[in-house]
């Protein structure tokens, strides 16, 4: 498509205000006073009933925090955030203790009925027969830890979780009842010091999801998490620990959506992923928080850390993720491939349109012998986006045998946007082999002559090539998350044809 | 006064090597004005290191540790060596103009050579030559970083070459740079402007005369291809193993024009090829290319930026790198396609080729691209030679080393085939051929 005035205009008139997720909902909360200081720390601390340690352990990594500087190396553009403007902790005032899902706010029910998120269905699964007909609950089954705000309000199916060995639990709870576990993990991946947002992620995360999969046990669900930031100038930090030990299998599924705001609000999340001997995770997100509106104010901003250790051998991870939110996205999921022949993965979609700033990508660092790494980008720029691929792939001299395949596609839609690809390729032994390809182009003349001759509409066949062109991520995700990221994407993406 | 306070060690050595050498620079007035605000930025920046994000894999705090003294005027005997080392970097047919040590050598250099249409001045006389307005015009660049500015505050000589609209020159013109001295530094710029529709061959070498070791070199060359013109440009570092080689290019390029560029690095300890492109016209055709062969603690870095200011431009970059023992490869490519820079089509591919469990190859292609009308793509590889190929060649009867060899020299020949010029292509290739050679 040439630039012309049309689809300019179309561009214009995306979708970004129309954001469907923009609603807020009115629940008490009880928050932290503003700003950050000591005594926020000990206040969160205090607040989740926390042993020493871990205040300890905030305490040092806010001590860090002090002394680094916001990075400023990725390719996105935003005023100065100051620090001391932001509630760090906001939990929904407890009015009683919750037994039942019956029990919680209606409102916060209502607020995930809008998303579309089957919390009450997969609570009634649980306790209901299913009627002749339906298909086997077990199979559709999806474990919901949610967090609403800072807090996670319900955990459903805890029982089935439970009778496997499984430990399904906010990291709360979890740093009380497992200490054990959480200090023998807990920044083991993500270390206290590693980075700016992941520091202050330390120091203040006020929950997050906590998961351990005993030995051999293939984790009978596939666990869920929704993020959802409500509170008005208030940060989320979660923190989401997930160990998968000798020979079990997980899947983590994370989806986000976050109201409409004006202010900016900041999310720095930490993720940790441990995988020991033969054990494999698969990590899924689906992001599509506030992107700020057509004139660019507002949105989320997105400082993600999400890492994960192959520690064991022959271990795997595998990250997917659709991000089509947020107002600027700042995420490289990574992969330390530490054990003999493990092996990272990472697909991606990443959709910007409206103003959003997208600088993502991954890290695959092999350290053991024979472990192998692929990565599958894709990003869609539109309207008067930004979106940036940024990846390191390095192989340590002892890493020998190691193997890399990496393919990052960009596809430009409208003449206001840009698309960037910054890979790293470091190679420092003769037996690693890397290959590295990457295009970008606009989607071309003659398949949309072909389409339209062939009687699609114009919209159609840019669905179709655009389908086609994420095909190869959408099918890494799990099954329930297909179809919500494949809604998204052209949800996305509507109105940016011409 | 904290900036004083903050330079490491090195970086005072360099303050001093300005200081003392300050009175043998050419140019008053004007000129050590200049050069002195670009000591100023230089000062300020201080050496590239790790952090600076364009020289990431090149840290020359670590690498050059301290910056030589500049080189002595080149006396009688020097320039007999200078003489005999020619004969390693001579190409067939080609007017040499050759600096030994940083100063113009007139009695080296066959300037008569090369007939009508050209006129060539050495960038010395014309800094000196208060008449001349437009001196201090020759230390401006568009493009600017640490090296360069610092190279602004020193050089001492180099060339100043047009070439006059519609003239096509029938012999190469070769800038050849001598190292005599040891444990010296010699800063040289030389500029090369192609009028209309004018042709050139424009070679440049370094090397070192024997005996010459532990030197440095930092020179920049400044190109324009005006429009419909055609420029084949060929670089070949073949200096002394200890030696470290900054060179800078900064070239822009008119419409309908055509400019092919390849580099060769296969010697000095350490070595970095930066080099600026901007496609300024429309309809213009670019091919940089080139090849690294690294050996023993080597390290060489070709840095390329190929900014597509302009509409329905293509360019096509293809590099190579061949390293061994524990040789260090550094390959940083980035397109940019700006705005209004519709129809750009830009390839970009490097491989690497690891011969030793210790050598290291870097890639980093880039890619920024503002507009959508565009075909742009890169590809990076890095690995072993294919251990099947070298079965099949040994069960045919070649030894190890010589299978190696003929594999490697097909690797190589992916960019040296991009070469337009046959001739320069086949000295490229004897060149690669007796880095092979040493190996074997």
């Amino acid at each position: 498509m040439p630039a012309v005035q049309e689809t300019v205009d179309r561009v214009r008139r995306i979708d970004v205000d129309q954001y469907r997720y923009g609603f807020e909902t009115l629940i008490e909360s009880e928050k932290a006073p503003k700003g950050l200081s000591e005594d926020t720390v000990r206040f969160i601390s205090a607040k989740k009933n926390e042993p020493e340690w871990m205040l300890q352990w905030r305490l040092e990594a806010y001590r860090r925090w002090l002394t680094m500087r916001e990075p400023t190396w990725a390719r996105v553009d935003y005023p100065k955030i100051d620090y001391q403007e932001i509630y760090y902790y906001a939990a929904p005032k407890p009015k009683k203790q919750v037994n039942s899902l019956d029990e919680i706010d209606p409102e916060i029910l209502k607020t995930y009925e809008k998303l579309g998120i089957p919390l009450r269905e997969v609570a009634m699964l649980e306790g209901i027969e299913p009627r002749v007909g339906e298909t086997d609950p077990v199979k559709s089954k999806i474990a919901v830890d949610a967090v609403f705000d800072s807090v996670s309000v319900a955990t459903t199916f805890k029982e089935e979780l439970k009778k496997a060995g499984v430990i399904f639990m906010p990291i709360s709870e979890a740093i009380r009842e497992h200490p054990e576990l959480v200090q023998k993990y807990l920044g083991s991946v993500v270390p206290t010091s590693d980075n700016f947002f992941a520091t202050l992620n330390s120091a203040v995360f006020s929950d997050g999801s906590f998961v351990y999969v005993p030995p051999g046990v293939r984790c009978p669900m596939e666990l869920s998490t929704y993020f959802r930031i409500n509170e008005r100038n208030t940060g989320q930090f979660e923190r989401t620990l997930i160990i998968a030990d000798k020979g079990s299998y997980v899947s983590y599924l994370e989806g986000c959506t976050a109201p409409q705001r004006d202010e900016n609000q900041l999310h720095a999340a930490v993720v940790e992923l441990v995988a020991l001997d033969d054990a494999e995770i698969k990590y899924s997100t689906v992001q599509n928080w506030y992107p700020g509106n057509s004139e660019g104010l507002g949105g989320i901003y997105n400082f993600v850390t999400k890492r994960g250790d192959c520690r064991g051998r022959n271990s795997k991870i595998s990250w997917t993720q659709v991000e089509t939110g947020s107002a600027i996205t700042w995420k490289y999921p990574s992969c330390i491939l530490r054990g003999d022949n493990s092996r990272g993965e990472f697909y991606s979609i990443a959709i910007s349109n409206g103003f959003q700033q997208v600088d993502s990508g991954t890290k695959m660092l092999h350290l053991g012998k024979n472990t192998s790494s692929r990565i599958i980008s894709k990003g869609i720029a539109a309207g008067k986006s930004q979106n940036t691929y940024r990846g390191l792939v390095t192989a340590h001299r002892k890493a020998t045998g190691a193997r890399n395949f990496t393919a990052c596609d960009s596809l430009l839609i409208g003449d206001k946007c840009g698309a960037h690809t910054v890979p790293y390729i470091e190679a420092k032994n003769s037996s690693a082999t890397f290959e590295h390809e990457a295009t970008t182009s606009k989607i071309s003349e003659d398949v949309l002559f072909y389409c339209t001759q062939r009687g699609l509409s114009e919209e159609e066949a840019v669905g179709l090539v655009v389908n086609g062109f994420v095909k190869d991520v959408l099918q890494q995700l799990p099954m329930e998350f297909a179809v919500e990221a494949q809604k998204l994407i052209s949800i996305s993406l509507e109105g940016s044809v011409g | 006064m904290n900036l004083v306070l903050a330079k490491t060690d090195t970086e005072r050595a360099v303050s001093n090597v300005f200081a003392t050498a300050r009175d043998r620079l050419p140019g008053a007035g004007e000129v050590a004005e200049a050069r002195r605000r670009a000591f100023e930025a230089y000062e300020r920046a201080g050496l590239p290191h790790r952090r600076i994000e364009e020289w990431k894999y090149t840290d020359l705090r670590a690498l050059m540790r301290e910056v030589a003294p500049l080189a002595g005027r080149p006396d009688a005997a020097a320039i007999t060596r200078a003489k005999a080392a020619l004969e390693l970097v001579a190409v067939d047919g080609a007017a040499k103009l050759v600096l030994v040590d940083g100063v113009f050598v007139p009695e080296l250099s066959g300037i008569a050579e090369l007939g009508a249409g050209i006129s060539v001045r050495t960038l010395r006389e014309i800094l000196e030559n208060g008449a001349n307005d437009a001196r201090s015009d020759l230390l401006l660049t568009s493009t600017t970083d640490a090296v360069i500015s610092l190279n602004t505050a020193m050089v001492t000589d180099g060339v100043v070459i047009s070439v006059a609209d519609g003239t096509a020159l029938s012999r190469p013109i070769q800038i050849v740079h001598v190292a005599t001295a040891s444990s010296a530094s010699a800063f040289t710029r030389s500029h090369v402007k192609l009028g209309k529709a004018a042709r050139a061959t424009f070679i440049e070498s370094f090397v070192a005369a024997e005996g010459a070791s532990a030197y440095q070199a930092n020179d920049a060359v400044i190109l324009w291809v005006g429009d419909g013109a055609e420029l084949s440009h060929l670089r070949v570092v073949a200096d002394a193993a200890d030696a470290v080689n900054i060179s800078s290019g900064i070239v822009t390029v008119g419409a309908k024009a055509k400019l092919n560029l390849f580099n060769m690095t296969r010697g000095g300890a350490v070595s970095r090829y930066q080099v600026f492109i901007t496609l300024a016209g429309e309809g213009s055709d670019l091919s940089v290319n080139g090849i690294n062969l690294l050996k023993d603690k080597q390290h060489g870095d070709t840095t390329l930026v190929v900014d597509h200011a302009v509409p329905h431009c293509t360019s096509r970059e293809n590099f190579r790198a061949v390293v061994d023992d524990r040789g260090h490869s550094v390959f940083q490519g980035r397109i940019i396609v700006r705005p209004d820079a519709q129809k750009t089509d830009g390839k970009m591919m490097t491989r690497a080729l690891l011969l030793s469990d210790e050598a290291e190859a870097d890639n980093k292609p880039e890619l920024e691209i503002f507009a959508d009308d565009v075909t742009c793509g890169h590809g990076a590889t890095s690995g072993a030679l294919d251990e099947s190929l070298l079965f099949y060649l040994r069960a045919r009867g070649l030894c190890e080393k010589d299978a190696q060899a003929l594999l490697i020299q097909a690797f190589l020949g992916e960019a040296i085939e991009e070469i337009a010029d046959e001739s320069l292509r086949e000295f490229v290739m004897a060149q690669a051929e007796r880095w092979l050679e040493v190996r074997r």
